[in-house]
């Protein structure tokens, strides 16, 4: 490898030793303080396995029971407790059903390396068994790949694939290993990588950018903020907190970026974006300053860019320079760390209360109260409504709980409702919209953060997609808590078919299992809902469960995600009905 | 609003490492973006690569795929420039009939006059080379296919940036 690295000497591993290049591997993740990681074996990765098999009392490989469920889960780890996880496979099918994942990770930052084997280099490009070209399928969804063909490069590689993963704006790195280098003996030694010359993790700190954005602040008479991951990921809660209290801004959320501070907190607005509440959508378009911190401006954040808060002066903190001007201009870029840029800024920054802006928020809720969240929360209808099962769930878990969601009505409902005490409570697939995320991420949660309590909320479309890990939950004996919010419907398709393709509920209709029986069959604790009166013992049942839980809860078939933005709209255009 | 397209050249310092190819012009092609012209040689420094990437599109859109560039781990550093701020070159070889050296007496003033020279000539043919703009291999180009050429190749532009490109600075760390 021709990339120079700078790496740090680590006092334990200084002296070199003679080992197999799969052996050199297990050592690596050792000195990364791996200690659980998520695959399936196959011919081409044998020789790890066989590694993995040895050092089974140091490193937990689990078996999950597909290679998207590894990354997945691994992704799950990764975002509960904001460490590198890691997904091995073998070569051909089993790398490229990583892809899915890879892509998750890469389009939400999530800090990944995932470890492939490859046929022996004297068969690549041969057309063998099992191989395919994993490295150049990876390249558009990975921060970093490479192909290792001699054991030799394993340490120098390894170290700089975790520096990757987790340094600047995290992200998935692919290190596809050859058998025969698996097996290649050589001399060991490891270095932790502490720098990469062609690449910049983190920006300066800009003192003028600064400046510059605390007389915007100090001058605004209507600011908002609008919060992202970058918050979480860059441990930057305590100095964000800190920041929107002194200047009294009214902040807001997306989807990625909820549970950094409390939702009771008084500033909390609610979300942003397509579902998001209506007080903070609208009055995107009336701030006089917006202040985006670790958020990327997705195009379900905003809406039709074109009229999306064009009256407003924008500030960015980013640790991404690509991600400055790049859907929303900015007034003022803040390069860099945001729990530096933050604390830098705190004592710039005036004292203010905005209670007359702040107000307009409340008003606005009041308004969505009325029209959306009452009816969602409670009730009047016979059939039960997603919403009140979450609020169910709030009560009970009393907020505590970490909530792993998949994609479709169900995940806004829980992003919309879920009640947050502490960071990282928030585990859903946001930019990638990855059905079957949901489970997988759960296990990989609840592994991370056994002392939590982990509820993965799914919809049946989208449990379907990877239910086979509930093999994985059984085998490991993973507490988690599954709740299907069954509509025997792809909801959010069959919405949008209601609202804009008049009715036609093309292929979303669906005819669903007994999915308590299925869970039986993994020996789950089960039980179905279809009653209001039955909900909230069952959701008592569940919590109190010391095991994995699995509950059904049969929901209106029909009910929609209110508010809404439709596509192209304008964020100050979302409809309550 | 829609900037108007135009011409620009693009400069990446970068690794010399396997797949970047691949990974720099996915960030074209996922926009669906034409690459003009690509080439990849050593640059001013050792062991850096330099990349001249010709590609058409509005400006608005070079400054976010130089930003996706430079994001890329192994790139050093990538600029962009218009065609004012560059002096570049192109080569381009023509293959043809040794006879028409004899029986075409104005093919030896048209090398002449475009600045291209004779390389080999053989019983069966000789290679004429020329370098400079694309207009003037154009030119050459048209002039030469009346006689009928047995074979055309261009190369991609070459260029070099009249201001300093800084980037010696950024590596002197590692050094």
């Amino acid at each position: 490898m021709d990339t120079k690295t700078i790496q740090k000497q680590l006092e334990t591993q200084t002296k070199t030793e003679r080992l197999t290049g799969s052996e050199a591997i297990v050592r690596c993740l050792l000195a990364e303080g791996i200690k659980t990681l998520y695959g399936y074996p196959g011919g081409a990765i044998m020789p790890l396995y066989d590694e993995l098999y040895k050092y089974q009392d140091k490193i937990h490989h689990v078996l999950t029971r597909h290679e998207q469920g590894a990354t997945h889960a691994a992704q799950g780890y990764a975002r509960i407790s904001g460490e590198v996880g890691v997904a091995i496979a073998t070569s051909g099918p089993g790398a490229t059903n990583l892809i899915t994942g890879i892509a998750d990770a890469q389009i939400d930052s999530t800090p990944l390396v995932c470890i492939t084997g490859q046929v022996a280099s004297h068969l690549l490009g041969s057309d063998a068994f099992q191989e395919t070209d994993i490295v150049g399928i990876s390249t558009p969804v990975t921060k970093w790949n490479h192909q290792i063909t001699k054991a030799s490069e394993i340490p120098e590689v390894m170290a700089k694939a975790f520096y990757i993963a987790k340094s600047g704006r995290p992200g998935p790195v692919l290190i596809d290993i050859t058998k025969d280098a698996q097996f290649e003996e050589f001399d060991f030694s490891y270095q932790k990588c502490t720098a990469v010359r062609s690449y910049k993790a983190v920006p300066e700190v800009d003192e003028t950018s600064l400046n510059a954005a605390a007389d915007l602040i100090n001058s605004a008479k209507k600011p908002l903020v609008v919060w992202g991951q970058g918050v979480i990921l860059g441990k930057a809660e305590a100095e964000f907190k800190a920041f929107i209290e002194k200047a009294g801004i009214p902040s807001a959320w997306t989807i990625m970026g909820v549970s950094a501070i409390p939702t009771e907190h008084p500033l909390n607005v609610g979300m942003v974006g397509m579902h998001g509440n209506y007080a903070p959508n609208k009055l995107t378009n009336e701030c006089d300053v917006l202040i985006a911190i670790g958020m990327r401006f997705d195009d379900r954040v905003t809406g039709n860019l074109a009229t999306y808060a064009k009256q407003a002066k924008v500030i960015h903190f980013e640790i991404d320079p690509a991600e400055v001007d790049k859907n929303v201009k900015t007034d003022v870029a803040v390069l860099g760390d945001a729990k530096v840029n933050l604390a830098k800024i705190l004592p710039l920054i005036q004292q203010k209360e905005h209670s007359i802006w702040r107000r307009a928020f409340d008003d606005l809720y009041a308004i969505e109260y009325e029209k959306v969240i009452k009816n969602d929360l409670h009730p009047t209808k016979e059939g039960l409504t997603m919403g009140e099962v979450l609020k169910e769930i709030n009560k009970q878990s009393n907020g505590e709980a970490a909530i792993v969601s998949d994609v479709g009505q169900h995940q806004m409902v829980a992003c919309r409702y879920a009640n947050f005490k502490q960071t990282k409570s928030n585990i859903t697939s946001g930019g990638l919209g990855t059905m079957g995320f949901g489970l997988p991420a759960a296990i990989g949660a609840k592994m991370a953060a056994p002392e939590r309590e982990v509820v993965c909320i799914c919809g049946d479309g989208g449990y379907q997609m990877t239910i086979q890990e509930l093999g994985t939950i059984f085998q490991q004996k993973t507490a988690v808590k599954i709740v299907v919010l069954n509509n025997d419907f792809l909801g959010m398709v069959r919405q949008w078919q209601q609202l804009f393709f008049d009715k036609r509920y093309a292929s979303t209709e669906m005819t669903n299992p007994d999915f308590v029986a299925i869970a039986k069959g993994y020996h789950l604790n089960a039980r179905r809902v279809v009653k209001r009166e039955d909900l909230a013992e069952a959701v008592q049942e569940m919590m109190e469960s010391k095991e994995a839980y699995f509950l059904e809860v049969c929901v209106e078939k029909e009910d929609n995600v209110f508010p809404m933005i439709p596509t192209g709209a304008s964020v100050s255009d979302i409809r309550l009905a | 609003m829609e900037q108007e397209s135009k011409l620009f050249t693009v400069s990446v310092y970068t690794e010399n490492n396997i797949g970047l190819l691949n990974r720099i012009s996915a960030i074209f092609q996922r926009r669906h973006i034409n690459i003009e012209s690509i080439n990849s040689s050593v640059s001013e420094i050792e062991n850096v690569s330099k990349w001249t990437i010709v590609v058409y599109l509005a400006e608005a859109q070079m400054k976010k795929i130089i930003g996706q560039i430079e994001k890329q781990v192994e790139v050093i550093k990538a600029y962009y420039h218009t065609e004012e701020e560059i002096i570049y070159q192109e080569s381009c070889i023509f293959k043809m009939k040794s006879d028409l050296l004899f029986d075409e007496r104005q093919i030896q003033n048209i090398i002449k006059d475009s600045n291209a020279r004779i390389v080999t000539v053989n019983k069966q043919f000789f290679v004429i080379e020329k370098s400079g703009r694309k207009e003037e291999i154009e030119l050459l180009y048209r002039e030469l296919s009346v006689f009928g050429i047995m074979q055309f190749t261009r190369s991609g532009r070459i260029a070099v940036s009249k201001e300093e490109m800084k980037i010696s600075k950024l590596l002197a760390v590692f050094q």
